[in-house]
């Protein structure tokens, strides 16, 4: 296992200067991956239309020091494996030598939502590539709107919590079981405030051979409406209280990486949120009840999956 | 050496790929195109071509990977029709911006709706923007040779633009027709080695593509798109000359038939062009001199060409398997912009075959004799007609 210092020692593969906001939970999602690549690999980034896309390579700068290719929103998974593709026959051709690794990141919306299908066809082609997931939970590149990775209740603005309606009524997709349907090799849940998991998560994702999933918590402190200061504590928060349980599944196999010595209540979490402050308002008392009692049911689902209990 | 072959368009397409031997076809079956990755798919699990065939799960997905294949260095074909070309209109564009040398065969058909599976050109038209490169094709033999020069135009480094080569779905796609083609190795020599200066797989140099481009850039972006539009009209003709050389079939942005001395002349693409040519014949047999001009390259528009071809002629008309509704089909629209300077032309706008609505002799007929009587009139009454199709009033000369 590497230790930080040997990974500080490695070129950083995602550049400063990229224009993602203060506290966004992008980049250092996307640092932490690409730490992982092996240092005689090279790599292709595929970026669906979304936050990370559109401050890291505005034209003519690119923050990249890999290759990179962005085409659309819903399509980082065909994207990639029409890469992936080429690599595979010309690399038979003799054309190419080197090594090279393909990634693609794509937000919640353009990975649970819009880009869904063409996820799902490059899992089930079987094509050898990571797909990383950075779920803020709403799209924010457009403006804090719901998406299908939008927890429940949470005030978006178009799942806006008004007199009648409070944020949004559904609950969450679950991309890390849809990813498990695939019967692909890898899949993991993971956030930037357990740097050590995600390391080892991405070496896993990027060393197994065919497609590996992970999904990662990536705070949005506009979108959230948090203090840029508290990140990782909010972040570090969301696993304690297990609104995201870590866990990874290999070869269909469930495991729980990360068991909380102390399960926290969901308002430790909540409270620290402009985006779930409705919820504390006097007669508001059933929404917390509510939330806690859909976080407690599919935390143990998790802890039957991962032969917990 | 070349050989005479029996061949449907379908199979003549997917024939020229495996000659080819691309290195990447993604694609997506959909009626009438199917056949052609179906073939295509059976030439990869026989190892009589070495490329990677991907199965994607839909036609924005086959753009998707082809512009993926494509920008990661390797020489890439796809095929579709109709929806297909449809959904994958966003990545057209892209393609296109991304300076993607993407060849694809597109057996024309008609859009939903309502649905309907058979010929008409409303998908490849409505593609007509998305900065492609659009080859049309009378025949299987013309979608075969078309598709061999279509590597070699997409590929120049003066064009580097996608091209879409059509065909009419079913009437050429699945007819069976004689033709001649290639030896393999004739077709290797003639098209090359693809070896692009950028792309994502050169260890030596990554590249960032498909950036975000705002105001200070985009514009010249997009005009640079116009002037790899304007190159392609010299490589065209630089390649076509080249391949008459090998096989002796003559190309060029358009053909014409029995044109130069024409009083009257019928402006079509495609298939239709051929049953014109009979009417053609009939007519000058008559002592009528009727013509015809067959576009092959629609986009880049030959305009100076195509004016120099009319500028003798009476009265044209043209036939679009499109229409535009509140305004003219799309070739008649591009056709009189181009002899807009010359008052002595009357032009008319002929809509027809559309959802594949067969089109005979007799139809071509009554477009000449209109053609016969503007001419002797003077007058045009009607700048935009349908041809053969019930109108209100009239359902009992189009009784099926």
């Amino acid at each position: 296992m590497a230790t930080l210092r040997d990974i500080a020692k490695k070129p950083e593969l995602l550049s400063g200067g990229h224009r993602l906001c203060a506290g966004c939970g992008a980049p250092v999602t996307v640092r932490r991956v690409l730490s992982a690549v092996p240092e005689d690999t090279h790599v292709v980034v595929a970026n669906a239309t979304g936050c990370l896309e559109v401050s890291t390579t505005v034209y003519p700068y690119s923050a990249w020091r890999t290759s990179y290719i962005h085409s659309a929103f819903e399509n980082a998974g065909a994207t990639i494996s029409g890469v992936e593709a080429a690599y595979k026959v010309l690399k038979r051709r003799g054309k190419i030598n080197e090594k090279f690794k393909f990634i693609a990141f794509g937000g919640d919306g353009g990975t649970y939502d819009i880009g869904l299908q063409s996820l799902s066809g490059a899992l089930e082609r079987g094509h050898d590539f990571v797909y990383v997931c950075y779920d803020n939970g709403a799209y924010m590149n457009t403006g804090i709107q719901r998406s299908s990775a939008t927890p429940l209740y949470a005030d978006t603005t178009t799942s806006p919590a008004g007199d009648v309606i409070p944020g949004k009524s559904q609950l969450r997709k679950e991309l890390a079981d849809i990813a498990v349907a695939h019967n692909i090799p890898y899949v993991a849940q993971s956030t930037p405030a357990h740097w050590k998991d995600l390391y080892e998560k991405a070496e896993k994702a990027i060393n197994v051979d065919g497609p590996a999933v992970l999904n990662v918590l990536a705070i949005c402190p506009r979108g959230w409406r948090t203090e840029t200061a508290e990140d990782m504590e909010i972040t570090r928060l969301a696993v304690d209280t297990c609104v995201w349980p870590m866990f990874e599944v290999v070869e269909g196999k469930w495991k729980l990486t990360y068991k909380p010595r102390k399960k926290l209540p969901v308002e430790e979490y909540l409270k620290k949120q402009g985006r779930f402050k409705h919820m504390f308002q006097p007669g508001n008392e059933h929404l917390i009840e509510e939330f806690q009692k859909q976080v407690d049911k599919r935390w143990e689902e998790i802890l039957a999956r991962c032969g917990e209990i | 050496m070349a050989k005479r072959v029996s061949l449907s368009g379908n199979e003549a397409a997917a024939f020229a790929m495996k000659q080819i031997d691309p290195d990447v076809v993604a694609a997506y079956p959909i009626t009438p195109s199917t056949e052609i990755p179906q073939y295509f798919s059976q030439f990869v699990a026989n190892g009589e071509v070495n490329s990677e065939f991907v199965a994607v799960e839909s036609e924005h997905s086959a753009m998707s990977a082809c512009i993926g294949a494509s920008a990661a260095g390797a020489r890439t074909m796809t095929a579709t029709s109709s929806q297909g070309l449809a959904l994958m209109w966003e990545m057209l564009y892209i393609a296109a911006s991304m300076r993607l040398p993407i060849v694809m065969t597109v057996a024309n058909r008609a859009l939903s709706g309502p649905i309907n599976i058979h010929n008409d050109h409303s998908d490849s038209m409505g593609a007509r923007d998305s900065g492609w490169i659009q080859l049309y094709s009378e025949s299987a033999q013309e979608a075969y040779d078309n598709i061999i020069q279509a590597i070699r135009i997409a590929e120049d480094p003066r064009v580097s633009l996608p091209v879409m080569v059509c065909m009419d779905g079913f009437i050429t796609s699945h007819a069976l027709e004689t033709l001649e083609v290639l030896e393999d190795e004739e077709v290797k020599k003639f098209i090359g080695e693809y070896n692009p200066d950028d792309f994502l797989l050169n260890a030596d140099h990554p590249i960032a593509m498909g950036p975000l481009d705002l105001q200070s850039y985009y514009f010249e972006h997009k005009r640079q798109e116009q002037d790899a539009m304007d190159n392609a009209k010299q490589v065209i003709l630089e390649i076509a000359e080249e391949y008459e050389k090998l096989t002796g079939r003559k190309y060029s942005h358009f053909e014409k038939y029995a044109l130069d001395d024409a009083d009257i002349a019928v402006v079509v693409l495609n298939s239709t062009a051929g049953t014109a040519k009979v009417v053609v014949d009939d007519l000058r047999s008559q002592g009528i001199k009727a013509g015809l001009l067959k576009p092959r390259t629609f986009r880049p528009i030959p305009g100076k060409e195509i004016f120099d071809a009319l500028k003798n002629v009476k009265a044209v008309a043209v036939m679009d398997k499109a229409d535009s509704f509140g305004a003219y089909g799309p070739l008649f629209t591009d056709i009189r912009n181009i002899m807009f300077d010359n008052k002595d032309i009357k032009i008319v706008n002929y809509i027809y075959g559309l959802g594949g609505r067969d089109v005979g002799t007799k139809d071509i007929e009554m477009v000449y004799n209109d053609l016969m009587d503007i001419v002797k009139t003077g007058k045009v009454y009607e700048v935009k007609k349908y041809l053969g199709v019930r109108e209100k009033g009239g359902e009992e000369v189009w009784q099926l």
